[in-house]
């Protein structure tokens, strides 16, 4: 306890709330010194590397959506990206538009959710999103209305939001008409004017935790904003393709915890829109760049609160980039273009909401899938986030137990975990397997 | 709007949404219902909705809505307690109704599989099955679906809480792709769709985006049953299937095998080509 210094304290959260899945903290002081620091995730796993063995790869993308109801998305566009890579498929550019918008969409939804329902709560003082509707209603049905133009999006293009149907291998089962896009025109551009409002409002928080310096790790494509493709790179100056990923990235397994912890030349790592923004913010589309520009924030954010703001400007620049790849739609002849499956092995990244996806297939002759790995932004984060409450701890000692634990549960959701994905994924490598 | 008028609830009902293992897909759609969230916040008591809210009241419940599947020891007093603590228990979703995606798992060997994926298997509890909520406490009403339908959710409760007995239709989506004039994709494409024997409550989603259905709101009612003599609707499908697209046996096999594969009309369909 404070002033007693020769103590061992123990400071928990035993469920963590307004994360996706579950997970808990134990932190351990022993003579005012922070000892241990578990990020525990009890989400049970679902093994779902190990049951895709033998599944045909044209049903890979309604499996692996499974893993995260958040981001199905990023699930089903890095598999596709992966399994594309083998069988030699040239994507057409209006295809490939489509899965940026349909990736934008949940850039949205995801980022919203976070943004309205999940962290700003915290910066008020209120348990939850609706508590904060009951003082703050507008500025709640605002959040719901934005996070709704999102999920119309993947609607329009997957069927439905939370695991869409139509992405396929080759591109969709079926595309929208350009009338059909055009119909959510005006909502979309209500949408970027809340989230200009959005990106102006999250930035007159107080973000009170300390700066920390870490290594980002986010795509990094020639021109665009990275989302569906692009080349690992680092602020340290890494520049990697996907195929190198696990050479470089390792994965290792903590007895308190059902997610692996991964980790980059043997250090902790972030990815994410903290990432993403200070290593390509040079790409964001003129009207983001100028909004972000007003909050006169200097770049790259050092502080993990600050993921607020980073998720608002990419709410902002999606819907930007949704309106700009509307505007020049074309409906393709086809939906998908035609695909000969054969045996090998492939990689893709992508970038989920949450950072960096990485996925790894073999495919047998028959096209069943003989290895699946799959590496989720959560549990490369991890091992960050612990750091990052090793490196916070020693300002939060003089507290009560419950309020550091409170501030410790705090930062931990700022940085937006995904438990739920962080679980289903494990060191997966064929040699364990014989 | 969520209607209150004739609630047989003295009070703003407790409602409680608990999760087991799952994707975290069926609570998102309870927050997707943008429109009608905060009236529904003003018409319920959310009493526990960890996923949601830092608030975490103990019970009693009213009503729980219950996601995930039973898939490790610790489960098993969690989801007893609950049962005892709640008046209403809703299973929302394939993993809790059916034992979801994850009860792929119930045709391997499951320490197999953990040694496959994480190196020290010997920290990992899991139990070699993934379970509905049904096998082990009694529901009062399962919501289907591979996320259920927000819309038919916000039908339940609003149902419950005018007093009324929801009632969640049961026939298949067959009958709504045919209402609402998409072109078959059995016949147009010649895809192995499984709306003939898959439980409404999407809207026929899938051939509307022309594409086969994959069955993830489970089977619809009465195709596993018919008079003596009748193949069961299920075992005719597959015969089309088998003779008419030619899908060979492992194929039969992983469809019937998919987000509902361990409810027994599925099951007992992929077992029976399994072993041909
Ligand atoms: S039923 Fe489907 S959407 Fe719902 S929790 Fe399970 S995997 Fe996710
Ligand atoms: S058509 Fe079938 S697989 Fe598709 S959403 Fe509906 S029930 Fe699910």
């Amino acid at each position: 306890m404070p002033g007693n210094p020769n103590n061992t304290r123990t400071i928990k959260i035993d469920m963590m709330a307004r994360v996706e899945g579950e997970g808990a903290l134990n932190v351990t002081v022993k003579d005012g010194q922070v000892q241990d620091v578990q990020l525990r995730i009890f989400e049970p796993p679902r093994f779902f590397e190990a049951f895709l063995q033998g599944r045909h790869v044209n049903e890979v993308p309604d499996i692996v959506a499974r893993i995260c109801g958040i981001c199905p998305v990023a699930y089903q566009m890095s598999a596709v990206h992966a399994l594309e890579a083998i069988f030699g498929v040239e994507i057409p550019p209006a295809i490939r538009d489509l899965r940026r918008l349909l990736y934008c969409g949940e850039w949205i939804e995801s980022h919203v959710l976070h943004i309205y329902m999940l962290q700003a709560p915290d910066f008020f003082g209120f348990a939850s999103g609706l508590d904060m509707a009951r003082v703050h209603p507008d500025l709640v049905k605002q959040g719901l209305r934005l996070k709704k133009a999102g999920n119309q999006l993947i609607s329009l293009l997957g069927g439905r939001s939370v695991h869409p149907v139509s992405v396929k291998i080759g591109g969709f089962s079926q595309v929208p008409t350009k009338n059909q896009l055009h119909a959510l025109t005006d909502e979309l551009r209500w949408a970027r004017d809340a989230a200009v409002k959005t990106l102006q409002w999250v930035s007159g928080f107080a973000f009170e935790d300390p700066e920390q310096d870490c290594t980002f790790l986010s795509l990094r494509g020639p021109s665009e904003y990275p989302m569906n493709t692009g080349s690992l790179i680092t602020n340290k100056g890494h520049h990697l393709n996907a195929s190198e990923f696990e050479d470089h990235f390792h994965e290792e397994q903590v007895p308190y915890s059902t997610a692996l912890h991964c980790s980059f030349q043997g250090k902790s790592y972030l990815t994410g829109p903290l990432a993403r923004l200070a290593l390509n913010h040079d790409q964001l589309s003129p009207l983001t760049k100028e909004i972000f520009a007003e909050t006169e924030f200097p770049l790259p954010f050092k502080r993990a609160s600050m993921g607020i703001v980073a998720r608002s400007v990419e709410v902002l620049y999606a819907l930007d980039e949704a309106l700009r790849i509307i505007e020049g739609y074309e409906q393709p002849a086809s939906p998908s273009v035609p695909v000969i499956i054969k045996a090998g092995t492939g990689v893709a990244a992508t970038e989920a909401p949450r950072g960096v996806l990485y996925h790894r297939f073999s495919v047998n002759e028959d096209g069943t899938i003989q290895l699946a790995k799959i590496v989720p932004p959560t549990s490369q984060n991890q091992r960050r986030i612990e750091d990052d409450l090793r490196n916070m701890l020693p300002g939060l000692l003089h507290l009560s137990d419950e309020e550091t634990a409170s501030k410790c549960e705090r930062h931990i959701r700022s940085y937006d975990p995904c438990i739920s994905c962080a679980t289903h994924f494990l060191k997966f490598t064929r040699e364990e397997v014989s | 709007m969520v209607e209150t008028q004739f609630s047989p609830y003295r009070k703003q009902p407790r409602v409680a949404v608990v999760k087991f293992a799952s994707c975290d897909g069926c609570q998102l759609s309870i927050l997707n219902l943008e429109d009608d969230l905060l009236a529904l916040g003003a018409a319920i008591d959310i009493a526990y909705f960890p996923e949601a809210s830092s608030n975490m009241q103990e019970g009693p419940y009213d009503i729980a809505f219950v996601e995930g599947s039973i898939t490790c020891p610790e489960d098993l007093p969690r989801i007893l307690e609950l049962r005892q603590q709640t008046t209403t228990l809703i299973t929302i979703g394939a993993c809790a109704t059916s034992g979801g995606i994850q009860a792929l798992r119930n045709w391997s060997d499951i320490e197999a599989f953990k040694q496959a994926v994480y190196p020290n298997p010997e920290y990992i509890q899991s139990l070699s099955t993934s379970t509905a909520i049904s096998e082990h406490v009694s529901v009062d009403y399962e919501l289907w679906g591979c996320p259920i339908d927000k819309r038919q959710l916000l039908r339940v409760l609003t149902d419950l809480l005018q007093g009324v007995s929801p009632r969640i239709p049961t026939h298949n989506v067959c009958i709504d792709c045919k209402r609402q004039g998409h072109v078959c994709v059995i016949v147009s494409q010649g895809l192995p769709c499984l709306g003939p024997v898959t439980r409404t409550g999407c809207g026929a989603i899938c051939p509307s985006m022309g594409r086969d259905c994959y069955g993830c709101f489970g089977p619809a009612e009465h195709v596993s049953v018919q008079p003596p003599g009748v193949p069961p609707n299920m075992t005719s499908l597959a015969q089309q299937f088998h003779q008419h697209l030619q899908l060979i046996p492992v194929e039969m096999v992983r469809r019937f095998r998919g987000i509902n594969g361990s409810v027994q009309s599925f099951s007992k369909e992929s077992d029976a080509w399994e072993s041909k």
